[in-house]
């Protein structure tokens, strides 16, 4: 068991040149990443932009054509059985057994993982418990409902104290309670040092969880950063000023001198930081005889990154 | 610990799956592994079984239909096992779960072994159910102890060589209603075409060359010489034959596959 410490780094995956076809249809079109050790690294991007191809070949399900990858230390096609000890998969699709009970399906996991049967059973409890399913432990996921359903799935993957967690849309189609409940769940397992790998079609889900994002469009990585160099990236940061009369945003123009008028809906819309200091500097500056209707400050979300680029990727490929 | 350990206890594990499955399931396997040859037994023994009783002749040795008949109410047992198992291999693999499975370091023939054992299982124990309302019923065999150790073994090469027949059908196909639907020709077709019910030397020219040569009438024909105190001659180990042949070309291609669809 020596060598499978030893081969602890500090870099949890590393991905080159991914490459991956189906017939004639390219799904990942050469894909580098690095993941660090205790890192939530979100993959977004629309469907079919090749996420769950990633989390395949990487959980060893499908292999790549081209390209190399390593997991916690370990290369992905000659060592694929060292790989599946210190990896937890939940994929898309509900991966419960459906005739076996909460706690059962737990301790098929605990079986299969070749745990003592004190050690699964203890596990089994204690997973029951934080996931809130103690009073569905010895009822059928038949009778659960989606966010129930989801966390039995997860808890199942936990039974192996994975060092690195695949999550394949964890929270598509949950409420948003549960989604909010998912979400500490995820964060909880961070705290607890686990590296994440998630998938997401949500931009909100990947700025509440990750520390990095990649962008994936068409099977290949349009943009990669934290959330927060990904808004930072993106032009469009400014307030917009509402304005009761042409006049008031003729004047107000000439004032401020900057900025790009929509006469028809009377707003002014003027590139800002969205700092206090930028917007007190404007206010000065347009003084107090003008009729400003309403004013609204514009940040740039992950969904303006998102749009920016991969419409702009798009375009490369037609 | 060693490949082979792993492989025990992953395959046990799959066993102990499959039996929580089989006792969740209890009542529909109740009804269509041991109610339905019930009737078949009941309908050919009370409604048809004097008129072909009485056309049997020689066949029946003198003895009710119902000797006759219940060699091959086993039979009929046996391969209608052959359904939930077919369906319970394609659910596994066309739900989320063997994806599960595939990522964890497990055997990777652990899942085929646990639905090929516990298919194997509910073949026998349907087929002692339904034996035993036979006997309710009037039938009254002539075998040695030594008859039905090889009664109870043909069985069980049978039901494995089904079984295994089963999970590779389960394999290949891709719904649940077509892994039913392709049992069927197995749980349904075959049995009417051998002497299951009736000799296949009375059956029209077409179909009697095929159903005195297919291996359901070798093993219904052992099993009933068996049963019934006949010599039974070399058929046995014909029926043996063909349950091994079957075995091994079913086993070799539900792991062909199992490989193409864990690609």
């Amino acid at each position: 068991m020596d060598t499978l410490t030893h081969h602890a780094t500090q870099t949890a995956v590393s991905v080159m040149g991914l490459r991956k076809t189906y017939g004639e249809k390219v799904v990942l079109d050469g894909v580098d990443l690095t993941i660090a050790e205790g890192e939530v690294f979100a993959l977004l991007g629309p469907n079919g932009a090749g996420k769950t191809t990633i989390v395949r070949i990487l959980s060893t399900l499908i292999q790549a054509d081209a390209g190399t990858a390593t997991v916690m230390g370990y290369d992905l096609r000659a060592e694929a059985g060292a790989v599946r000890r210190v990896i937890g998969v939940t994929g898309q699709f509900s991966a419960v057994d459906d005739l076996l009970t909460g706690d059962e399906n737990l301790l098929l996991m605990g079986r299969l993982l070749h745990l003592p049967p004190t050690v699964r059973r203890a596990r089994a409890a204690e997973l029951l418990r934080r996931f809130d399913l103690v009073e569905v432990a010895r009822q059928t996921p038949a009778t659960y409902s989606g966010g129930m359903r989801r966390r039995l799935d997860i808890a199942m993957t936990l039974m192996g104290q994975p060092r690195l967690i695949f999550l394949d849309e964890p929270t598509t189609g949950l409420d948003p309670r549960s989604r909010q409940i998912m979400w500490q769940l995820i964060r909880d397992q961070v705290a607890a040092g686990v590296t994440i790998l998630l998938t997401t079609q949500y931009l909100e889900e990947a700025d509440q969880l990750a520390n990095r994002i990649a962008v994936l469009d068409h099977g290949r990585v349009v943009a990669e950063g934290t959330p927060e160099d990904l808004k930072r990236r993106m032009p469009g940061a400014h307030i917009r000023l509402r304005f009761a009369d042409i006049a008031s945003l003729d004047k107000a123009a000439r004032e401020l001198n900057q900025g790009t008028r929509d006469e028809q809906n009377l707003v002014l819309r003027i590139p800002n930081d969205g700092g206090i200091r930028s917007l007190r500097d404007v206010l000065a500056r347009l003084g107090d005889d003008v009729a400003v209707e309403d004013l609204s400050i514009h940040t740039p979300d992950l969904d303006d990154v998102f749009f920016a680029v991969t419409s702009s990727a798009s375009k490369e490929n037609s | 610990m060693s490949a082979l350990t792993v492989a025990v206890q992953d395959s046990t594990t799959m066993l102990w799956r499959e039996i929580k499955h089989s006792i969740r399931l209890l009542r529909l396997l109740i009804v269509s592994a041991i109610l339905v040859p019930i009737v078949m037994l009941l309908l050919f023994d009370y409604i048809l079984g004097g008129t072909i009783g009485r056309g049997l002749g020689d066949a029946a040795r003198g003895a009710p239909y119902v000797d006759y008949l219940v060699a091959g109410i086993i039979v009929m047992t046996v391969a209608g096992g052959c359904g939930p198992t077919a369906i319970n291999v394609t659910m596994d693999m066309t739900g989320g779960f063997i994806d599960r499975i595939r990522t964890m370091a497990i055997s990777r023939g652990a899942l085929l072994a646990g639905h090929v054992g516990v298919s194997v299982l509910r073949m026998l124990v349907a087929t002692a159910a339904v034996t035993g309302v036979a006997f309710l019923v009037g039938f009254r065999p002539k075998a040695s102890v030594a008859d039905w150790f090889a009664v109870v073994g043909i069985v069980a090469a049978f039901s494995f060589a089904l079984a295994w027949l089963s999970a590779a059908i389960g394999l290949v196909t891709k719904s649940v209603a077509g892994a039913n639907g392709s049992t069927l020709p197995l749980s349904f077709l075959l049995p009417f075409l051998s002497s299951t019910f009736v000799p296949a030397q009375s059956m029209p020219a077409g179909v009697r060359w095929f159903a005195a040569n297919q291996p359901f009438t070798a093993v219904v024909d052992s099993l009933r010489a068996l049963l019934t105190g006949a010599p039974a001659g070399t058929t046995p180990y014909v029926a043996l034959a063909w349950c091994a042949a079957i075995a091994l070309v079913s086993y070799l291609w539900a792991q062909a596959a199992f490989r193409r669809g864990t690609r």
